[in-house]
């Protein structure tokens, strides 16, 4: 077979590679909303620590905070099981990999829902309170689906990062489909070729996805007028 | 070991030499100016291919730009530094094998043809939004095509992709985390270093993150400069 017998190993890394990035993207969004609402809110000290959640992991490269909190996540736990007189618990790198992937673009997610939020319009908010629904309900039936039509195109973009970014997880030691790919290629000589097979799953995979989000998108724009060039 | 011991010991490494080559900061910035101008030069012609009429101009374009945003820059890199080398007949070639052994070359390369895709992406989208009206007026006045780009087209969607195209910068400078794969002594790569010898992990990887926020927060401010003096065109008119 043209896969030399590697085939279920790299559907395995394949199967990982998009569990993680489902389970990091569901992890960014949760942290996203929240820190949108944070940033929202009329509480200063709320408004200063996602600012500089969202400054501080935008500025600093995704590896590089990936290594600080993949070692330092560790470190930290085992200070704490020390304190407690616990045995030590190692944290499974899969989980690992979701909670720092997660934390990183929990905070790009956290400026697209921000935006989306302030796009719509106000008067929307306002009649919501006036036909007597409460905050929580004019968000939940009012505000969400009118904004995610303007989050989309950032979340269809976070989400495309995020499939890229999950490469890099194989340098903090998980399984995916760069590892297995590597590996099958240092196995059989031949490196050249299973690197190309690596980046053509990705590839297919961003294809796939990108198909959904212009479907997506044409849902969530129903009632609306495209302008006419 | 505490912090000034810290910096005292291994603030070089960080900042510009290991001892023996460039290292740390002026690795990461030579490897972003480098990959940023390589992409820059070649993403003009390509993304007025882009938006080419026709159809076996424009395909191939589409066709780059689509391979390299549609896989991740780490796999783009391993085929180009373990991948490539792999093959005994690039070995066989002596300027091919001079080329692709030294790890620097096959960084620079994946950076450049990566950040280039991105960047054809975002001047095309910007040659795709120049009113019709000055493509109109200056075909009016005689302009040859070359020149309509030249003098009209190309300064204008240049400066309008400005904002984009700074956005690109910074994810590249980012990008440039990924050198110590293919053993290039960036930041990152002094880093882990540090962290190996010294297991002050929170330390080693602290400095490095601060010095990539300061060069973030130096790009986001030499842009805003720059939006201020070639978008001014842009801004609303006062009388």
């Amino acid at each position: 077979m043209f896969l030399e017998g590697f085939g279920s190993l790299i559907l395995d890394g394949t199967i990982a590679t998009i569990k993680l990035a489902l389970m990091s993207m569901l992890l960014a969004v949760l942290l996203g909303l929240a820190g949108a609402s944070a940033k929202l809110s009329s509480n200063r000290w709320l408004r200063n620590t996602a600012t500089a959640y969202t400054t501080l992991i935008r500025s600093v490269p995704d590896l590089v905070i990936m290594l600080l909190l993949f070692y330092s996540l560790q470190i930290g736990l085992n200070n704490v099981t020390e304190t407690l007189g616990f045995d030590q618990i190692d944290i499974n790198p899969f989980m690992a990999g979701v909670i720092t992937l997660g934390f990183i673009y929990g905070a790009y997610f956290t400026e697209t829902f921000r935006g989306a939020y302030q796009s719509v319009h106000p008067g929307q908010y306002e009649a919501a309170i006036a036909y007597g629904l409460s905050p929580n309900k004019a968000f939940r039936r009012i505000m969400f689906p009118l904004m995610m039509r303007y989050a989309l195109p950032g979340i269809g973009n976070n989400w495309q990062v995020v499939v890229k970014a999950t490469a890099l997880v194989s340098i903090i030691g998980l399984t995916d489909i760069v590892k297995v790919t590597q590996d099958a290629g240092k196995s059989s000589m031949q490196l050249f070729y299973f690197s190309l097979i690596g980046g053509l799953i990705y590839l297919a995979i961003t294809t796939v996805s990108n198909g959904v989000l212009v479907w997506l998108q044409i849902r969530y724009s129903a009632g609306v007028r495209r302008a006419d060039l | 070991m505490n912090i000034f011991e810290f910096i005292f010991q291994y603030g070089k490494a960080y900042l510009w030499t290991d001892g023996y080559q460039l290292s740390g900061v002026a690795m990461t910035l030579w490897l972003l100016v480098a990959s940023i101008v390589i992409g820059f030069l070649l993403s003009i012609p390509m993304s007025v291919a882009r938006v080419a009429r026709n159809p076996f101009i424009r395909g191939p374009v589409w066709f780059y730009t689509y391979l390299f945003r549609g896989t991740p820059l780490y796999i783009q890199l391993l085929v180009l530094y373990t991948g490539i080398y792999s093959l005994s007949f690039v070995r066989g070639q002596p300027l091919l094998d001079a080329f692709f052994r030294e790890g620097f070359n096959c960084t620079l390369l994946a950076f450049a043809l990566n950040t280039c895709a991105y960047t054809t992406e975002i001047f095309a989208g910007a040659i795709r939004a120049t009113p019709h009206g000055e493509i109109e007026a200056a075909r009016a006045y005689g302009l040859s095509s070359f020149k309509v780009y030249k003098r009209v087209i190309l300064p204008s969607a240049l400066r309008r992709a400005l904002p984009a195209y700074s956005n690109e910068v910074i994810l590249m400078l980012h990008s440039t985390t990924l050198a110590f794969t293919a053993t290039v002594p960036d930041l990152l790569k002094v880093a882990r270093d540090v962290n190996a010898e010294t297991y002050a992990t929170f330390e080693s990887f602290g400095v490095a993150a601060m010095f990539y926020a300061v060069m973030v927060f130096a790009l986001v401010w030499l842009f805003r400069k720059g939006e201020l003096r070639w978008l001014a065109f842009l801004k609303p008119q006062t009388h």
